[in-house]
């Protein structure tokens, strides 16, 4: 594009044309404007929220706090509750999306009600927004908050880089959402294969949108797998050996590691597809010896490693649900350990499982099949090693825990699926069906999703201060795990019997009756949704009742319950000196769990920076310049943003002191009230005498 | 055509009838709920209609019955045993928190899931290169041989050797080799006949290979899954194995009554729309029992060429298509 157009166009490619709630107007086909309603109404439900939060935090005067105590925060505790909170957000998103969809499934025999290219759309976003802007950002946020608590650090290793990644994902996901108002999203699936993703085939801004949302979200992604794989190197509390530390930490650290080789290979394909979209590149189209199947080996390079991405936490949280909710050490700690690093690196040696079918020789296909299955086994043993965690110990059905057992039934199903899937004879069959669909949701909902509730309604006291509703978490639990059965069940049995993946409608009969459960299943997950919603409303409602201050609801084992709930800017204020796995049960044991040390000293912690939300203001504007091709925007900002980066190397005081007498003040305020907080037994922990103080039961019963 | 469509669809129902009778067990089920037999088409190879989707559909089963008896139900049993046995409210059961390690039990742990992958593992690795796509079927008779070609949103089918093609009709004698190259005109397409096997990609400039065969006549669902625009879920089309005479009049049928494969067909076809929107271009007048349409006079060069073309971003030479005649001639 030459100067001349650039300022004839100031606006690039938007005009009129671009919202689709004008454009529905403009159109007379019956079909457009059922379509167009849908997208404005959704369009409508952004704006509406945006300025329903705005009017709000004007009404209580919160920009001050919003921006002072939150934005700007380097805090890792605060960075790991706004990613939680974006991720929420776009799960209801994304789960409207999906509800959208089966409703069009259970009424696809020959039509429906959407038209194919919204169809497309509603899958492009609901699974980009799963992967990359409600699973990441709630395995991520989990991890920020709870890592640097496990290990008894103070933060994370570099904090206002934690907070770039932050406002780089936050850019990612406002881009997807702003696809909702001005022009429209891709119609390529999450992964995008060129050259239907290729200006030939795509050539309006759709296919840009997924490419720059993707771009930062895999940038805030690799430089928050630096860093937390950095804090947990360098950052541990005094005696905390590798194999001391509680299992969480351990897949936090091999998804980070998988996070800073996976990730790069993501954003250097996003932007071969860029380059051949806007300057006529071949990386995968036809013609100067271009070729599409470098895109698949390139997206599953980072692919196969990002779904292990997403489950290793999970894992991790099931591993400390398991031990806390037994009230007993984990069994096979060391198996468990191995099993993990096995998984994260058999999951480099897999890619080639995604596209079996596109060719290559019967040797090649069943070297990775072979290799895929092998994930199973660690994967066994840790299913195994969980179940012997539960064996001999005091087992309490928790909400927790009632996600961890639906876990360890439906994630069997689902790996059962995928040695099948893994299997290339089988995976000719089955590839690219809607059982594949259900093999991965299988995967990532029972697997992770339930993992990240888990451990949402497992830290959320520790993060808050009081408890959430057991009923309410109860009820939602039991939703999610019917809900998913009902709604993916029956996609199994479709897929087996040939239904191909996206399709918007289709012509057999007999298709009808399961995709009517599987609509059921969606509405009943939905529901799930609603009843999480209710809980958190609820439990906020009765929040001074259900105040955990001493910390401790669960008879926690690690760190992060062995301070105050929420714990103080600085986390502890003293390190600990560690000395064995379960630190917190052995003090507890030991009858050294509340203790003041014989000083206090000056705490040193990083100060806000603007310079998070800023990077990521001005790289959203970016990249919302690089789709509608407005240059003078992207030069604008790419200046600025360079220059955000140049100014904050030249700021030299960067950290702030808690002085000693406060830190000694807030500490002897929480041993107070730990000292005289009743002990509990667990069979109390749901009801109000629960202060966050556990008497003690470990204690052995032989019969 | 109305004559072999006709006793396709009599002998298939004969087919079915007699099958159900003689199968027996778990397959049962999964017959009535899988087959299509109520249907005119045969959707899944859990009904297996020749000799790829037979073998698939018994490593299925096997696959099944090995993982589920081996791994989930001990755990799923265990599990709740375990879970209700030593839950919180058991004062009686053995408590003992600090049992981290039992090596039996962690012998047991690795021990299982490393057996049941191994023994996986060599079936998968004989079975895999068995079952290539690639590789021939052994028979007597000889192969039909048909070129594929993917378009937005239909599938061309060339014989080579009749000088024949057609879109949405995949015919083809029951009970010998079918033989595939396959590519796209467009986008990544997958070329997938559940009931008889494998599915393959198609994709441009670049040919791949599948080899099927049904083992008696019927009519089978064809499809892409590989999502590939709006008319995507539309691209299906009929493959239906004949007996060899009836292959053979089919042949003669097409060649008599087919359109001229020349450069107008061509671009209709290479234009973004479904098979019905191609008829109405091409052959508004072509009688209704039928919705396919087909064409007479392909050259055997023509796949190769479109290949070439595509490959190299270039268009078709000349010499792939027959000179254009006009109608009647």
């Amino acid at each position: 594009m030459s100067w001349s157009t650039t300022l004839n166009h100031p606006l690039g490619l938007l005009d009129a044309d671009s919202f689709p709630f004008l454009a529905m107007l403009g159109s007379d086909d019956s079909d457009i404007f059922i379509n167009g309603l849908l997208g404005s109404f959704a369009a409508a439900l952004v704006v509406i929220s945006v300025m329903v939060v705005v009017a709000l935090l004007t009404r209580y005067r919160a920009w001050r706090t919003l921006w002072f105590d939150w934005l700007t925060s380097a805090d890792h505790k605060k960075i790991g509750i706004m990613y939680v909170v974006l991720a929420l957000v776009m799960l209801v998103r994304a789960i409207a999306e999906a509800v959208l969809m089966r409703a069009q499934g259970a009424v696809g025999l020959d039509g429906g009600f959407l038209s194919s290219d919204h169809f497309a759309q509603l899958f492009s976003t609901h699974g980009t927004i799963m992967i990359f802007f409600m699973a990441m950002p709630f395995l991520t946020g989990l991890i920020n908050y709870v890592v640097p608590l496990q290990i008894g650090a103070r933060d994370v290793a570099f904090p206002i880089l934690n907070s770039i990644s932050l406002w780089l994902t936050v850019a990612g996901a406002a881009l997807v959402m702003t696809s909702l108002v001005v022009g429209v999203f891709s119609t390529g699936g999450w992964f995008g294969y060129p050259p239907y993703t290729g200006t030939l085939y795509n050539p309006g801004v759709g296919v840009d949108y997924w490419i720059w949302s993707l771009t930062l979200a895999s940038l805030g992604s690799t430089l928050t797998g630096i860093n937390i794989a950095v804090t947990i190197y360098k950052k541990r509390a005094p005696g905390m050996k590798l194999y001391y530390m509680p299992l969480f930490t351990w897949t936090a650290l091999c998804t980070a590691i998988m996070m800073i080789f996976a990730m790069p290979p993501l954003t250097v394909v996003t932007l071969q597809l860029a380059l051949d979209r806007y300057l006529d590149f071949h990386f995968f189209t036809n013609g100067l010896g271009g070729n599409q199947m470098n895109f698949l080996n390139m997206f599953w390079l980072f692919g196969h490693p990002e779904v292990y991405i997403l489950i290793l936490p999970a894992f991790g949280v099931y591993s400390e649900i398991f031990s806390t909710f037994s009230g007993k050490v984990l069994f096979g700690y060391k198996s468990l350990v191995w099993a993990t690093m096995s998984i994260a690196f058999l999951s480099f040696l897999v890619w080639l499982h995604h596209f079996f079918t596109m060719g290559q020789s019967g040797h090649i296909n069943a070297v990775f099949g072979i290799a895929s299955m092998l994930i199973g086994i660690p994967t066994g043993v840790k299913i195994y090693d969980w179940m012997w965690t539960m064996l001999r110990g005091r087992v309490r059905f928790s909400v927790p825990m009632i996600y961890s057992l639906a876990f360890i039934f439906l994630f069997v199903i689902g790996g059962i699926t995928g040695i099948m899937l893994a299997n290339p004879i089988l995976d000719y069959q089955v590839h690219n069906t809607v059982f594949l669909v259900a093999h991965f949701h299988n995967m990532a909902v029972p697997g992770v999703l339930f993992g990240m509730l888990a451990g949402y309604t497992f830290w959320f006291p520790k993060a808050f201060g009081f408890r959430l509703d057991e009923r309410w978490g109860r009820i939602s639990a039991y939703c999610w795990i019917f809900g998913w059965m009902g709604a993916f069940f029956p996609l199994y049995i479709l897929g087996l019997m040939g239904l191909p993946r996206r399709s918007v409608a289709y012509e057999q009969a007999s298709y009808v009756p399961l995709e009517i459960v599987a609509f059921v299943g969606a509405l009943l997950v939905a529901a799930a949704l609603m009843a999480l919603v209710i809980q958190l409303w609820v439990s906020i409602k009765h929040r001074e009742e259900n105040r955990v201050f001493v910390g401790d609801p669960w008879d926690g084992r690690s760190l992060e319950w062995a301070t105050s709930a929420p714990p103080p800017e600085y986390n502890f204020p003293v390190v600990p000196s560690i000395n064995d796995r379960d630190a917190f049960t052995a003090a507890k044991e030991f009858g050294v769990g509340y203790q003041e040390p014989d000083t206090y000293v000056n705490i040193e912690i990083p100060q806000n920076s603007a310079m998070g939300p800023v990077f990521g203001g001005t790289s959203f504007l970016l990249a919302f310049g690089l789709v509608w091709q407005i240059w003078w925007l992207v030069i604008l900002t790419g200046l600025v943003t360079i220059g955000t980066l140049v100014v904050r190397g030249f700021q030299r005081d960067t950290l702030k002191i808690i002085p000693a007498e406060t830190v000694c003040r807030a500490h002897r305020h929480w041993i107070q009230a730990a000292r005289s907080a009743q002990p509990i037994k667990r069979s109390q922990e749901h009801t109000a005498a629960n202060k966050g103080r556990a008497a003690l039961e470990t204690v052995e019963v032989s019969t | 055509m109305p004559k072999s469509i006709m006793s396709v669809s009599v002998l298939q129902m004969h087919g079915c009838g007699s099958q159900q009778a003689v199968t027996l067990s778990v397959q049962c089920v999964a017959l009535v709920l899988l087959s299509g037999c109520n249907s005119t088409e045969h959707l899944s190879f859990l009904n297996p209609q020749g000799p790829i989707a037979t073998a698939q559909s018994e490593h299925f089963w096997l696959v099944v019955a090995i993982l589920f008896i081996l791994i989930a139900l001990p755990v799923f049993i265990g599990t709740v045993w375990i879970a209700w046995r030593y839950r919180y409210g058991a004062t009686k059961s053995k408590y003992v928190p600090r049992w981290k390690i039992f090596k039996p039990l962690e012998y047991f742990s690795w021990g299982i899931p490393i057996t049941i992958v191994i023994f996986l593992s060599i079936l998968v690795w004989e079975d895999t290169e068995r079952f290539d796509p690639y590789r021939p079927l052994t028979s007597s008779t000889p192969a039909t041989h048909v070129q594929v070609i993917g378009y937005d949103w239909k599938w061309l089918f060339v014989y080579p050797e009749q000088g024949i093609a057609s879109v949405g009709m995949l015919a083809f004698p029951a009970g010998q080799p079918l033989t595939m190259e396959l590519t796209s005109a467009t986008v990544m397409q997958s070329f997938f006949i559940p009931a008889l096997g494998s599915q393959i990609y198609a994709m441009g400039g670049m040919v791949t290979q599948l080899n099927l065969q049904a083992d008696r006549p019927g009519r089978f669902l064809g499809e892409n899954t590989m999502y590939s625009g709006d008319g995507f879920h539309q691209q299906k089309f009929a493959a239906v194995a004949m007996t060899q005479a009836d292959f053979d009049a089919w042949v003669q049928q097409v060649r008599a009554t087919g359109i001229p494969f020349d450069a107008t067909a061509l671009n209709a076809i290479a234009m973004q729309g479904t098979k019905a929107q191609l008829r109405t271009v091409l052959a508004p007048a072509a009688p209704a029992f039928d919705s396919n349409i087909y064409f007479t006079g392909a050259k055997a060069n023509f796949f190769t060429d479109l290949v070439m073309s595509v490959m190299d971003d270039k268009p078709l030479p000349s010499t792939a298509l027959a000179p254009a005649i006009t109608k009647g001639q």
